[in-house]
């Protein structure tokens, strides 16, 4: 059984910077990573973000993915990346199995492992909700920009947050039409320069609706919407209909950290992060010495967060290795007064909250 | 219209075999689990398992966060078995 340092699960914003932080310190890291190619989430996003220079700002999600890639790069076989590698189990004596190439399966085992395995989309039940035709927003993200692929014609998208704006207009670059976007909630959730786009090329945007019923044979046709009262209960009489052959659904996403859960870390469902999160210190240490979170694994922010949680569970892994940098309390004070920052503010207030209720 | 809801994509649970089993008294994720199989499949629970708990929150009144979800346990995918057998007998040697 291979032994190691420092094993990282997920390549996505945390898991890279946390690779880069820790090879940066004088730690060995081998990061897993269950896709063909490395940059997590970061690889479909085709918009600039916004947010402070330091995470990147003002680039595209896609670009940012090849920036880590090579200061990963630099750093030589200090960090090793294993592709088509999923982690799928997490046992007590810190060893993970691996499924490589869906071909191969073994063990191994870390002194310690940063878990940055990102998010999943949420379901929604609604009647005919399985026809072929309805994907999750995420996904459509990645059928296009990554796979190249059209969806379908004509779409409808359930949920104004981000990702449901920010997919929507895609999918108008790209040449098909969307219908509407719609939101249970009597507010847009996205940034509204997001939102402006889209109303400004014409798409409506229907806060307090929902999805009533998807409506086809053999995949979807059509789709029913109506208006909600304040306690979202459907209000009779406003169904509208939307000939449609693409239902994308982007009502939020939730941690991802199953691996955690069997490996026993202390576990609490917490709202303001959108799931099930692992409690840990202000180092993203888990309540099992030597384990640390990183990224959407830890609650539902932003990339921006998900690498500065990354930078400070790097360097807090590889000093609790006994590779302490001269520079490191500078570092962590840098990492930390980051997130202090992306959190501060009205808009940071609900995950303020969430990670008072997730402290160790 | 519950019928045709599909609750665990996996299983092909619907809505209304949750709300029935929900209305017979089985009021944890578990129970519900080992008689309709939700979170068994290749998902393991990531598709229906919030889903099913808000049905039982809305049922019951309690939050979200008072309910439990089941137990997860390796494998988090689909491993061959044959891909086990094979990793066990190289540590026997």
């Amino acid at each position: 059984m291979r032994e190691l340092e420092l094993l990282i699960i997920g390549s996505g914003p945390a898991g890279l910077c946390a690779a880069i932080s820790a090879a940066s310190s004088g730690a060995k890291v081998l990061i897993l990573e269950r896709s063909f190619q490395p940059g997590g989430q970061l690889i479909k996003q085709t918009h600039m973000f916004f947010g402070s220079e330091r995470q990147y700002a003002s680039h595209r999600g896609v670009d940012i993915a090849d920036i880590l890639l090579r200061r990963a790069a630099e750093f030589g076989d200090r960090i090793e990346l294993m592709l088509n590698a999923t982690a799928v189990g997490f046992y007590e004596d810190n060893v993970v199995t691996v499924l490589k190439d869906e071909k191969e399966y073994f063990k191994i085992k870390a002194k310690s492992i940063i878990c940055a395995t990102g998010a999943f989309e949420k379901s929604l039940a609604f009647p005919n909700n399985d026809l072929p035709g309805i994907y999750g927003a995420g996904a459509v993200q990645t059928l296009m920009n990554v796979y190249g692929v059209r969806p379908g014609n004509r779409v409808l998208m359930v949920g104004a947050g981000n990702i449901g704006v920010i997919v929507s207009y895609q999918l108008m670059q790209a040449g098909i039409q969307v219908a509407a976007v719609l939101d249970a909630a009597p507010r847009i959730g996205a940034y509204l320069v997001h939102a402006s786009k889209l109303a400004r090329m014409g798409v409506p945007i229907l806060c307090s609706h929902t999805i009533k019923e998807a409506i086809g044979t053999d995949c979807l046709e059509a789709a029913v919407v109506c208006r909600v009262d304040q306690r979202f209960r459907p209000i009779p009489g406003t169904e509208r209909r939307f000939d449609v052959d693409v239902m994308c659904v982007s009502v939020g996403l939730s941690p991802l950290n199953e691996l955690l859960a069997m490996r026993g870390a202390a576990m609490r469902y917490v709202p303001q992060l959108s799931g099930t999160v692992p409690l840990r210190t202000v180092d993203c240490e888990t309540s099992i010495p030597g384990i640390y979170v990183a990224g959407d694994a830890s609650g539902i922010e932003e990339a921006s967060s998900a690498m500065a949680e990354g930078y400070l569970a790097g360097l807090c892994a590889a000093a609790g290795l006994g590779h302490v940098p001269e520079d490191y309390g500078a570092r962590r004070q840098e990492y930390l007064g980051q997130l202090e920052d992306l959190r501060s503010g009205p808009v940071g207030d609900r995950i303020r909250a969430g990670m008072k209720l997730s402290a160790l | 219209m519950d019928e045709n809801t599909i609750i665990c994509r996996c299983s092909d649970v619907t809505l209304k075999e949750i709300r029935a089993l929900i209305a017979q008294g089985y009021l944890s994720f578990d129970e519900i689990k080992r008689i309709t199989r939700v979170g068994m499949g290749p998902c393991q629970g990531k598709t229906c398992g919030q889903l099913v708990l808000r049905e039982i929150a809305n049922a019951t009144g309690q939050s979200m966060a008072e309910l439990q979800f089941h137990q997860l346990r390796p494998p988090v995918v689909g491993v061959k078995l044959h891909l086990i057998a094979e990793e066990a007998e190289r540590h026997e040697e």
